[in-house]
């Protein structure tokens, strides 16, 4: 069936990119603000090296790199609610591919998104940030993946309880959001109160800014346990919940 | 057409499926033939689609047992897929995809080896709008390629769920010719429709569903001989005479003048020979003369007391 999930993995990457605003929304964009905070960085500090400034040197790049992220996930819950929608689910599922492997193609193009625009903001980063960056890059793209497939989980339950397309992605957004303004990068946790300090995004960045730093994974092993956890219950949730149609 | 020694391909007995409180599928049991196109045929809502859907594997009876091509539909689905090809009722596919893109995947998708995409396209006229996105085909080419799916992997068994439903007449001919060259390739067809027109034209054989439970299974003329066996004879002519001698005539049941035209009704399949036989004895001048048949729709109106249309 490997050959079964490539082809579609193929498919669905290309008609992914013929979508307007699909390749531009999701790799542009990010990039873009990005570039854009790293000039106004270096406007507003000129002679810093840009890593030692925490709020330009940790925050913009884990911020831009959530938001790939989140762009990934968004854009899941609606490919998954629009393909419900209109009978694609059900006529693939008409076919002797097993249902992960239809599901996991679509979690494999948004992994392959993430990473080709992680790489296209650390590029620009280079020529836009003057100083360069000067982090493990592989380590924070392992770290992106963790989070990014750990939140795609939360997608998929979003795509699996919200019951048309429509209102999929606003729902999502609903949901993503508060998280992402809670995470940690806008307000320092401990101005919030304990109970408030637990979304999985937060863990995403924690662990994230942690990388970004040069930090070892020994240190941000909780980040990733949590995230791991939320994976394993949020897919084992979907499977009891998803509906074809 | 199948005879007694055609194999079953198809068993189906006693299924029943509810959802929540509404029974969907009613106790149905019937076989479909080797070879033959098998129509099951109903209103909306009659449960076609659940029947069709549970026998392809896509829904688990409540009771019952179905066997498909030898295979339990439920237990060995991944086997069942990949001998069989399925149009879905309302199915779309992803807008963007290529037309040779799709048949490119469903090659991918099964074991077994593959048709020639490109000659199911050029066979199905989908040969110029291979590099067309799916969606800016037309209702009938996106039928027409979703039959191009159900060949792709050259199954056993095609099924065909509301094949023609939103094409015009011109676009529902083609499809139909299509349907029988699928037949014709030695392929067991399993369709629903509730066009009876559909249903009398391409089938071999169709079972009446109604409230989920089947009525009656025949072919369509054996229905229309058993449910309606009443013919009728219109005919024109200025034979003062012709009235008298029809009513005259032994199995008539009914002469009504109106307009000019006599219509003259009776049972049974020697009627329409008496109806000439006795125009011809009483030399009787006829400038227009026409039968007409009972239909499926009749038999269905009959048998289930409501029009297919309500």
């Amino acid at each position: 069936m490997l050959r079964g999930l490539l082809r579609l993995t193929w498919i669905e990457i290309k008609v992914f990119m013929r979508e307007p605003l699909g390749a531009i929304g999701s790799i542009v964009m990010p990039v873009l603000v990005f570039v854009l905070f790293g000039r106004l960085g270096r406007a507003i500090a000129p002679e810093r090296r840009i890593s030692t400034s925490e709020f330009f040197g940790v925050n913009v790049p884990v911020f831009v790199a959530i938001l790939i992220a989140m762009n990934a996930v968004l854009s899941l819950v609606a490919i998954i609610s629009i393909y419900r929608e209109g009978g694609i689910l059900k006529r693939l599922r008409a076919t002797p591919l097993r249902p992960w492997t239809i599901l996991s193609a679509h979690v494999i193009v948004k992994l392959l998104l993430t990473v080709v625009t992680l790489a296209l903001m650390i590029l620009a980063g280079r020529r836009y940030y003057p100083t360069g960056i000067d982090v493990p890059v592989i380590s924070f793209g392992i770290a992106l993946i963790i989070s990014t497939w750990s939140i795609l989980s939360i997608g998929f339950l979003i795509a699996s309880i919200v019951p048309t397309a429509r209102f999929a992605q606003p729902i999502g957004a609903a949901i993503l959001y508060p998280m992402l303004a809670l995470s940690g990068l806008f307000i320092p946790l401990h101005l919030l109160p304990e109970w408030l300090r637990h979304f999985p995004l937060t863990y995403a960045v924690s662990l994230l800014q942690g990388i970004w730093k040069g930090e070892p994974w020994s240190a941000h092993l909780g980040d990733v346990g949590v995230l791991a956890l939320v994976f394993v219950v949020c897919t084992a949730v979907s499977a009891k919940v998803f509906r074809w149609e | 057409m199948p005879t007694e020694t055609s194999r079953s391909v198809i068993a189906v007995r006693n299924v029943r499926k509810t959802y929540r409180s509404t029974v969907a599928v009613d106790d149905v049991s019937f076989d479909v033939f080797d070879g033959e196109i098998f129509g099951l045929i109903g209103p909306n809502g009659a449960g076609k689609t659940t029947t069709m859907e549970c026998v392809q594997g896509l829904r688990t009876p409540d009771r019952g047992t179905i066997s498909v091509l030898g295979l339990d539909p439920f237990r060995d689905v991944y086997a069942l897929q990949d001998r069989i090809g399925a149009q879905l009722q309302q199915a779309q596919l992803q807008k963007r995809i290529k037309v040779w893109e799709a048949v490119h995947l469903w090659a991918a998708l099964y074991r077994r080896p593959v048709a020639d995409g490109e000659r199911l396209l050029e066979q199905l006229g989908l040969a110029e709008k291979r590099n067309a996105w799916f969606m800016t085909l037309s209702g009938g080419q996106k039928q027409r390629l979703f039959i191009v799916l159900a060949l792709i992997n050259d199954p056993d068994v095609v099924f065909l769920d509301e094949l023609t439903t939103g094409l015009d007449p011109q676009a529902r001919r083609t499809i139909w010719e299509l349907v029988r060259d699928i037949r014709h390739r030695g392929k067991t067809v399993f369709l629903t429709t509730h066009l009876m027109e559909e249903a009398e034209r391409l089938c071999d054989r169709v079972a009446i569903l109604d409230h989920g439970r089947i009525i009656d299974m025949d072919t369509p003329d054996g229905l229309v001989r058993r449910y309606c066996p009443e013919r009728t004879v219109v005919l024109k002519t200025d034979d003062g005479n012709a009235e008298p001698a029809f009513r005259a005539m032994s199995g008539v049941g009914q002469v009504i003048a109106e307009d000019g035209r006599l219509t003259v009704r009776g049972n049974g399949d020697h009627f329409i020979t008496e109806v000439i036989r006795c125009l011809s004895e009483h030399r009787i001048h006829v400038t227009e003369f026409r039968t007409v048949m009972p239909t499926l729709e009749d038999v269905f109106l009959k048998v289930t007391g409501h029009s297919i249309r309500d």
